[in-house]
């Protein structure tokens, strides 16, 4: 199914945005302590300081909205990656970002102890563009240029650094296991509204930014050759990508750790229902993304219920098959 | 003198090449094998000179040195040789298989499936005092189990008329991904103190090693290894690419099977009792490639040495630079090896 006309994507668009914001509703209402959707509407118009009433609104409703704004980060962020290498599988998590961020973040906490979220921020922003800039540098090393293996497997490879630098760090100090495994995990939950205040203004810059671009990312995704004919910039336009995929991956990871595949199935699906330009893709992607991660956040706490499953987790098992479809589908006869 | 010399045995069905530069080499690290071997059982919370490490080797010494050396030493040592024999030339195997340098057992998602099954032995079979209701001993057969599962696994998504090398890394990648997030999600969820001793094993470490763990390990690794040393002509003919690989008569899907299951046995082996004890898989062969050339006959013996003395010394190290404190050996493999790495990185951008 793919929208073809432009009436259509808009009344597409306006659907998607209601459902994604009926179910930012419904992350608010549904979970382990029982309340009611009244109860919610209740919580904002006339706040009582029921035990629900705070729940709605010092855990619920930040949840909620942290889950919507990483999920729209992360899979604009894959799309603008996919463009980028001309890569099906580029994403913040293979690219091994969320990794540079995570061991970024675990040496702030043994360090400087956990709290400073400003300063988390900044690492997770520092941590994510050293992993991007050395795996793309990495990548596009030599003759071949930047080749979809060698692209993954430095990525990968990067990964497996990253993280066993974390785990050594964690041996050492055991004190901060606890706090920095439930970090590590990607999840939304237990996080306050401050956390997401803090990478906010970044995350909106790099969508409005990556709405800006996405006319000039239908011409470089022509080709290279063909962007320069055209009169485009392309040193400059991939800097930009560059920056704006760190502020919104660096940003989401800051917030909920390291949360996969969302932004490697998000933009199949997207063009899959709008097509290739840039100009619907990206805030489609962007909506789909928060619409899948609030699902998966809501389907999270009643898997195992009463404990919750960590977020990162349900979208590895929903994100892991269609990794291998697409690694199946996209690389026949290689 | 000539470079090679020619071995032939009963009546030429048996037949080697060798050459004499990998056979020095060969030598060489054999002799600082049995160096760094004697030295690291020497050297510990108590030190033992050499002199007396060998004559506790030949059955004398004193009473004390014997007992230090005969139960906390020496099955550690060999469980560290072992491991890094095993790792070493199933990263061999590997990167000659797929056909890229960066290939390793990490990357590949098998040491995740053995973590996956490591924790979740622990998780599953602990009861409400978080005491383990089995025995201990059964953990490396979990290990086993999740690093056979997760090849096998890998081997089947990757079949769609053969396998090919980047399918097999793309959803090798993929799946580790996906035993990562499981093994977090385990140890989430899990009482706390396991969660130490989880991160322990997967960060690597030989500690605790003893005579049981040995008498498994020596005749499952050297057994793998003889294989891998007699397969090695199938790997050079892999390396040459599928089509050329065909025309010289390999059985290409065939061989890249076998191959891969003798790496998984290796690698299974290995993790089961060392825990992800990273990049050696990654780091020997190449150390090996420089010193002997490709050929896979002289690169995986010389590769198995260098793997044994990498995991001997990481481990040396971890028990003696903060003593009393133990470091897993695995946060040294990862500190020497991470910057080598990147050396690999930039020295290979045109292979």
């Amino acid at each position: 199914m793919q929208l073809l006309n432009p009436v259509h994507k808009w009344v597409g668009l306006f659907i998607a945005i209601l459902l994604l914001i009926f179910l930012m509703c419904a992350s608010i209402v549904y979970g382990y302590t029982d309340t009611t959707w009244k109860m919610a509407i209740d919580a904002f118009t006339s706040f009582n300081g029921s035990n629900e009433h705070i729940v709605i609104e010092s855990v619920r409703l930040p949840r909620s909205l942290i889950a919507a704004a990483v999920g729209g980060s992360l899979a604009i962020a894959g799309v603008l990656m996919q463009t980028l290498t001309k890569n099906p599988l580029a994403s913040p998590d293979i690219f091994g970002v969320n990794a540079g961020a995570g061991v970024a973040v675990v040496i702030a906490m043994t360090i400087f102890g956990a709290g400073n979220l400003e300063l988390f921020t900044w690492l997770s922003f520092a941590g994510a563009a050293v992993a991007a800039i050395s795996v793309y540098g990495v990548g596009s090393l030599g003759r071949e240029g930047l080749t979809p293996m060698k692209l993954t497997l430095a990525g990968a490879a990067m990964t497996a650094m990253f993280a066993s630098f974390t785990q050594g760090l964690l041996v050492i100090n055991e004190a901060a296991l606890e706090q920095a495994l439930f970090w590590l995990a990607g999840s939304v939950a237990g996080r306050k509204l401050e956390n997401l205040t803090v990478v906010f203004p970044y995350l909106a810059a790099g969508w409005i930014g990556a709405l800006l671009i996405s006319a000039k990312l239908n011409v470089l995704s022509m080709g290279e050759d063909v962007a320069k004919g055209l009169g485009l910039n392309t040193g400059l336009l991939k800097i930009g990508i560059g920056l704006i995929v760190i502020l919104l991956s660096g940003g989401a990871v800051a917030v909920s750790g390291p949360i996969g595949f969302i932004g490697i199935v998000i933009p199949h699906l997207t063009r899959s229902i709008v097509g290739i330009d840039h100009r619907w893709v990206i805030p489609f992607a962007g909506v789909l993304g928060g619409i899948l991660l609030v699902a998966a956040d809501i389907a999270s706490r009643y898997i195992l219920m009463p404990q919750e499953v960590p977020v990162g987790v349900m979208t590895a098992i929903i994100g892991t098959p269609f990794f291998i479809y697409i690694a199946r589908k996209g690389f026949n006869g290689r | 003198m000539k470079r090679y010399k020619s071995l032939r045995l009963n009546q030429e069905r048996i037949s080697f090449l060798i050459d004499y530069k990998a056979l020095l080499t060969f030598l060489g690290l054999l002799l600082l094998t049995v160096l760094v071997f004697v030295l690291s059982t020497g050297l510990g919370e108590m030190n033992i000179s050499p002199f007396s490490v060998l004559q506790v080797f030949f059955g004398g010494g004193t009473e004390m040195d014997r007992l230090v050396i005969h139960t906390f030493r020496l099955p550690r040592i060999i469980v560290a040789l072992m491991v890094g024999m095993g790792l070493a030339v199933a990263g061999g195997i590997l990167q000659g298989m797929i056909r890229n340098p960066l290939a390793s057992p990490d990357i590949l998602g098998i040491t995740g499936g053995a973590a996956v099954a490591v924790v979740g032995f622990l998780a599953i079979f602990s009861d409400k005092n978080h005491s383990l209701t089995v025995s201990i001993q059964w953990l490396p057969v979990a290990a086993f189990i999740g690093a056979a599962v997760v090849a096998l696994l890998v081997y089947l998504l990757a079949w769609k008329n053969g396998v090919s090398p980047i399918r097999l890394v793309l959803i090798g990648i993929g799946l580790m991904t996906l035993m990562k997030a499981l093994t977090t999600m385990m140890m989430v969820l899990g009482p706390i103190y396991q969660t130490s001793q989880a991160n322990i094993w997967i960060t690597g470490t030989v500690y605790g090693s003893n005579w049981n763990n040995v008498k498994v390990l020596v005749p499952w690794i050297m057994l793998f290894l003889v294989i891998a040393f007699i397969y090695s002509r199938a790997v050079n003919i892999q390396e040459l690419g599928d089509e050329i690989a065909t025309g010289l008569g390999g059985y290409v899907q065939r061989q890249r099977f076998i191959l891969l299951m003798i790496s998984t046995a290796l690698i299974g082996g290995s993790v089961a009792f060392a825990g992800g004890i990273g990049f050696v898989g990654l780091m020997a062969p190449h150390m090996a490639r420089r010193l002997v050339g490709s050929d896979f006959g002289a690169l995986l013996p010389v590769s198995a040495l260098l793997g044994g003395i990498l995991v001997m010394v990481a481990d040396l190290i971890g028990r003696t630079l903060f003593s009393p404190l133990e470091i897993p050996a695995g946060v040294f493999t990862a500190s020497i090896g991470a910057p080598y790495f990147i050396y690999l990185l930039f020295k290979t951008r045109n292979a």
